[in-house]
């Protein structure tokens, strides 16, 4: 059987992003390309942020998974261009990560970093009645805000 | 490489890299020394995350440098095993973290160079470079306005954090000159149209800054009626590898772990 990029994206799908468990990397937009040369599997990845932790277990976890299924020669190359951004998750995603109690990005505006809107909606009971307390949360692409409403804590995905 | 930089444009290539990597791996550095201490966790955090993002930026750039220059040497090598004199980071970023007032002011002077100088590299006919910029710059709009936010705050707080801020915008002040001052290596890689046109980025450093300023109701060092006395002392030289006697301390701490256990893995 010759092995399509497809059946190593639907293999990728398996890889979780160890901060943000519920999301897997593909939809996360990590994964920029695979190239199939025959045995050889090439990987692209993309960091979110410069200095996101995850990506070496990401790098670890992607080659750990292909090896499982047969994939024995992999080879992964960070790329940084075009720089990741919030628009490339999905509307699906953006579903996952509210479930997950994390409220999504909205669309990046023109100009990259808006003021953050001050009525954030809470993931838990939908009030707009919410705060920001820091724009730097447990992650760099996450920030802190409190519900007045439901008196609990929650992360926004930041817009990047 | 076809169409690559010749040999004498990538030996500035390299050194210019240097630079930008070292910056931030220094000013990364001493964020990260506020890690536990900061003055309510929000902010520990917040700073955590900023020199998280700075350590990031300053390990691609140095990796790139690192192919560029092809001696074989890794991130790891060029941040862990060069001497104090090798680092071309600027005095600026080196200082010891001083009182929060004088942290803050650091981080947004250095913020507002950080994003005008990444907007530009954008455009850089390296495309990795090019890259690693487009990330910093959406980054570093981040840091510039978190750092903005505290700059007001502190400005137009009490009396005491007033005070400390217009201290500490002081003592900062001449460090800022040779931050805003491009060299040959800057020219040469403009006249190859590897990078574009740095100059714009004072006059528009001086316009961001004197604005945050005035709204913090600080006092413009070079307004003040001595003409700016930090200003007449402004160092010079860091970029040839002249540094205070803090650089020296603060790679002694970071470095030892590397040096004492050369292929240590965590």
């Amino acid at each position: 059987m010759v092995t399509t990029k497809q059946h190593i994206l639907s293999l990728l799908c398996e890889v979780h992003d160890p901060e943000i468990p519920v999301l897997d990397i593909v939809e996360l937009g990590i994964v920029r390309d695979v190239r199939v040369h025959g045995k050889q599997i090439h990987v692209n990845i993309t960091p979110t942020y410069s200095g996101c932790p995850a990506m070496h277990m990401i790098q670890h976890d992607i080659i750990g998974t292909l090896n499982k299924n047969g994939f024995r020669n992999v080879e992964i190359t960070i790329v940084y261009s075009p720089a990741w951004t919030t628009d490339w998750l999905g509307a699906s995603a953006k579903e996952k990560l509210k479930e997950y109690g994390i409220t999504p990005p909205e669309t990046v505006n023109e100009v990259v970093v808006t003021l953050p809107g001050s009525e954030m909606e809470c993931p838990f009971c939908n009030s707009h009645n919410t705060e920001l307390r820091s724009e730097f949360s447990s992650t760099a692409c996450k920030s802190l805000y409190f519900c007045n409403d439901c008196c609990q804590p929650f992360e926004h995905f930041k817009e990047i | 490489m076809k169409n690559g930089p010749d040999h004498r444009t990538k030996n500035v290539l390299v050194e210019f890299l240097f630079r930008l990597g070292d910056d931030r791996l220094i000013l990364g550095h001493r964020l990260s020394e506020w890690c536990g201490h900061a003055p309510i966790l929000e902010e520990d955090i917040a700073l955590a995350n900023i020199a998280l993002d700075l350590l990031g930026q300053a390990s691609a750039l140095l990796r790139l440098a690192g192919e560029i220059e092809g001696k074989n040497r890794a991130e790891d090598d060029l941040a862990y095993f060069r001497e104090a004199t090798q680092f071309t980071n600027l005095q600026l970023v080196e200082q010891p973290n001083g009182d929060f007032a004088f942290t803050i002011a650091r981080l947004f002077f250095f913020s507002a160079f950080n994003n005008l100088l990444s907007e530009r590299l954008q455009k850089s006919s390296i495309e990795a470079l090019a890259g690693i910029a487009a990330k910093g710059f959406k980054e570093s709009s981040y840091h510039l306005r978190h750092s903005k936010e505290w700059m007001l705050r502190l400005g137009n707080g009490t009396e005491e954090s007033h005070q400390r801020m217009q201290i500490a915008v002081n003592e900062l002040w001449r460090f800022t000159g040779e931050m805003l001052a491009f060299d040959e290596v800057e020219e040469k890689l403009q006249q190859q149209n590897v990078i574009p046109d740095l100059n714009p980025i004072a006059p528009k450093w001086n316009e961001i800054v004197a604005a945050v300023l005035t709204e913090a109701t600080i006092i413009i060092p070079s307004h003040q009626k001595d003409g700016g006395q930090a200003g007449n002392h402004a160092v010079s030289g860091s970029r040839n590898g002249f540094h205070s006697e803090h650089l020296g301390h603060l790679l002694a701490e970071m470095q030892i772990l590397a040096r004492s256990y050369p292929d240590a893995k965590w």
